[in-house]
């Protein structure tokens, strides 16, 4: 079992209440997914030069100052960098390939949890309430967010296999359920040159996903592939820099809420994440058919 | 018990001097209300439950077994009125996965729409659900009998073994996969029988049947529209001889 939480503000105006808007709804799917949680939010893209890096390390401490002085050593350009504890923020200018692959060799304790322009990625072991005091999700502002909270079934309870799982730019998934063919669907994408991080079912799908988009598909076109690709349970909720998703499966085994109003487009596994919602009584609630896929757009 | 006599005292005189005792699930836990109705509201000989605030909690007046009219305002979750007996109880909203779930008897009416498996393995009682009943209404059913105002989701009705499942609108695929005894009326398209299930002729026992159930449910609906979808009963019995490659 594992809750997800997808919230999309239409106005402006409400993008910095994003992080306050979601909080409840994240902790909300506590029994649903009390081993670990995380959250993928799309804040306004830095410079077409840069690039931004989440970073995680851990239980290593890490002094992000003396990292950054090293990259700026080695890569040419301007870097920042924001922390929270054991994560943080990287812009730069540098190439984000180059950026990576360097992080890789020298830095064995840094994780690269997600690559793009628009999002920054959390995740990490505990309570959801705690990650969320943890890295001050209160504070987060953006456009649009994919969150989740972890009941593992089938893989191992480490930062790692915590959702959202990222692959490309900008891209990240969530998943609720389980499938039944993710190392088949690992063979078809391993020769492609496609590298995996974990043995985790949700990655398949999300390496899959950006695989398709790559390729040229757009993020509708990419999901209905995954309806003749991935076997198994889900519901899968996306995002990219302008877009959220939701789709289930054939099966709709797993739950999902969608209320829309005016103002925003929440997301629960349950109706419980969303009651406290500003205005949810005037909002249009229901769940999504399945196979059926539904987007926006920012 | 100090939080039940808590509740008690916000208990309010109702019309024609039945008392009404009022929940509010953003103050009294779930615990102190499904204990009341399960321990202390027949004594109390309370008209009506009123529970405010249900904002999606499981199980919200799961388990009764007495004749109580329990009226939540608002959206349940999970298992509401699962495992009825007696009581009437309404949901003035939706309601999540496994509404009315083995139900034995008593009446439960979700005003809004009804989540996957709604009424699931209900043994008796009538589930009314105005708005639409997603995957699996009606699964493995046993006795109840069902009335969705709106369309049912695929595999609803799916090994149903006896009970009457009225439905106004349209089902999605594989209605009535490998029925038993259980009838289903049909008003509107259905997008395909599951395997063993046939359109049959409608009686005037039918007629008469659909016209009780819509009555029950306070519908308007002309009997004359439904159609009836019952067991072919080629899946009924095990056939030695068939050819069993599946």
């Amino acid at each position: 079992m594992c809750g997800i939480v997808g919230l999309l503000v239409k106005k402006p105006g409400l993008r910095a209440s994003l992080g306050k808007l979601m909080v409840p709804m994240l902790t909300g799917m506590t029994e649903r997914g009390p081993d670990s949680a995380g959250l993928a939010v799309y804040t306004t893209p830095v410079a077409a030069r840069q690039r931004k890096l989440s970073l995680y390390s851990g239980q290593h401490a890490i002094d992000w100052s003396a990292l950054l002085e090293r990259i700026g050593e080695v890569f040419a350009g301007e870097h920042d960098v924001v922390t929270h504890g054991n994560q943080a923020v990287l812009t730069t200018d540098a190439e984000a390939d180059a950026l990576v692959s360097w992080l890789k060799r020298n830095e064995p304790f840094v994780a690269v949890l997600s690559v793009g322009q628009s999002i920054d990625l959390y995740k990490d072991v505990g309570a959801p309430a705690d990650i969320a005091r943890r890295y001050e999700f209160e504070a987060l502002e953006g456009s649009h967010l994919v969150a989740h909270t972890r009941m593992a079934t089938e893989s191992a309870v480490t930062p790692a296999h915590a959702h959202p799982f990222t692959a490309g730019r900008d891209f990240c998934l969530v998943h609720n359920g389980s499938l039944s063919n993710p190392h088949l669907v690992r063979k078809h994408l391993e020769p492609l040159g496609i590298e995996f991080e974990t043995d985790n079912d949700t990655e398949a799908a999300c390496r899959f996903f950006e695989w398709r988009l790559r390729e040229g598909d757009d993020l509708r076109q990419a999901v209905a592939q995954g309806f003749r690709e991935l076997d198994g349970f889900y519901t899968f909720l996306m995002g990219t820099r302008n877009e959220m998703l939701i789709v289930r499966d054939a099966f709709a085994c797993k739950p999902a809420v969608i209320a829309e109003s005016d103002d925003y487009v929440a997301i629960a596994s349950e109706f419980r994440s969303l009651a406290h919602l500003p205005d949810i009584g005037h909002a249009t609630l229901f769940e999504p058919k399945p196979e059926e896929i539904y987007s926006w757009r920012i | 018990m100090a939080n039940l006599n808590q509740v008690a005292e916000r208990a309010s005189p109702a019309r024609g001097g039945a008392h009404v005792r009022e929940f509010d699930l953003s103050r009294d836990s779930l615990r102190q209300l499904n204990l009341y109705l399960h321990k202390q509201a027949v004594a109390d000989g309370v008209g009506q439950i009123r529970v405010h605030n249900p904002d999606g909690a499981h199980s919200i007046a799961c388990g009764l077994n007495a004749e109580l009219d329990v009226q939540i305002h608002g959206h349940a979750g999970y298992y509401v009125a699962g495992m009825n007996q007696h009581a009437a109880v309404t949901v003035h909203g939706n309601a999540g996965p496994g509404a009315a779930e083995n139900m034995m008897s008593g009446r439960v009416h979700v005003k809004g729409f009804a989540s996957t498996a709604a009424g699931a393995s209900a043994h008796g009682g009538l589930l009314i659900i105005d708005g639409d009943a997603s995957l699996r209404c009606g699964i493995s059913l046993k006795g109840a009998d069902i009335v969705v105002g709106g369309s049912v989701g695929s595999f609803s009705a799916f090994m149903a073994q006896a009970g009457r499942i009225v439905i106004c609108g349209d089902a999605e695929d594989a209605l009535g996969d490998s029925l038993y005894e259980a009838v289903i009326y049909v008003r509107g398209k259905v997008r395909s029988l599951g395997a063993d299930a046939r359109f049959e002729p409608m009686a005037d026992s039918d007629r008469a049947a659909v016209k009780g159930l819509l009555a029950a449910a306070g519908r308007g609906e002309d009997p004359a529209d439904f159609k009836r979808v019952a067991s072919a009963k080629s899946l009924y019995h095990w056939h030695a001889d068939a050819d069993q490659e599946y």
